[in-house]
């Protein structure tokens, strides 16, 4: 006995509520990094769950092309951030508002 | 994987996920998410997607959150006093946090969502999985190769003084 596609799927959402809410509530650049990531791993919780109840392995596929690319952001992100805080001596996105208006 | 141990992992893993989000130190959000991350692992596991799962683990707690200990480490970020948004910030996006999650499950209580079907023989090993990528998905997977060369050459020319 397994628990019906739908109950991933929620759990799912409910994670990537969280990650929207870290991203909207938080002012460290470096926490609401984490909050992206929290989010591309809950799409890849559907994705799994998804590719599980179609039987096809293209969900994990994309699941691998996804990794890939969060970690190609995580480097180039985090680089960014460690650039900007050698400049700006800060890492609270209300300070870092140059590219604003 | 039974419904119970499905709703112990899942009442696990929101936790987790609300303490990177909530947690003042940056240091102990990046701790739950490797908490996080790894129950996610379970779920994989028990959805037979083990390479993902493995590749989770290696990748994503082992080699990105390491990342971000390490950038935290070198900026030396202490418990902030301004860690939040302004009150009414905070307020208005998680009422819209919860609305979002409450519509989506009442979206899926009324949908009909098909019945998990029995997966084909060899579903979800790592010999299936290479099959794929290595036939059609050959020309994404190339490419991936070189958006790591670009972010790795990208990464140390903005790290660079």
């Amino acid at each position: 006995m397994t628990p019906p596609l739908a109950w991933y799927l929620g759990l799912s959402a409910v994670l990537f509520a969280i990650g929207v809410l870290g991203v909207l509530i938080r002012r460290n650049v470096i926490v609401i990094f984490m909050a992206i990531e929290l989010m591309l791993n809950a799409v890849n919780l559907s994705f799994v769950a998804l590719a599980r109840s179609t039987g096809s392995m293209d969900g994990q596929v994309i699941v691998f092309f996804v990794m890939t690319v969060a970690a190609a952001e995580a480097a180039v992100g985090l680089a960014i951030i460690l650039s900007m805080f050698r400049n700006r001596e800060t890492t609270n996105v209300d300070e870092l508002a140059t590219l604003r208006w | 994987m039974s419904p119970l141990l499905f709703l112990l992992l899942a009442a696990l893993t929101v936790a987790s996920a609300l303490t990177v989000v909530v947690h003042r130190n940056p240091v102990h959000s990046a701790c739950a998410l490797v908490v996080t991350l790894c129950l996610l692992a379970v779920f994989f596991l028990g959805l037979d997607a083990q390479l993902v799962a493995f590749l989770q683990v290696i990748v994503y707690a082992g080699a990105i959150v390491v990342l971000f200990l390490f950038v935290i480490m070198l900026l030396n970020l202490q418990v902030e006093a301004r860690a939040m948004a302004g009150a009414l910030l905070v307020g208005t996006a998680t009422a819209g946090g919860v609305a979002l999650a409450v519509l989506v499950v009442t979206a899926l209580r009324r949908a009909a969502v098909p019945a998990a079907a029995n997966p084909p023989a060899g579903f979800g090993e790592t010999a299936a999985l290479a099959r794929q990528l290595f036939t059609v998905y050959l020309l994404p997977f190339e490419l991936t190769s070189i958006l790591l060369l670009v972010a790795i050459v990208g990464a140390v020319a903005l790290a660079k003084k």
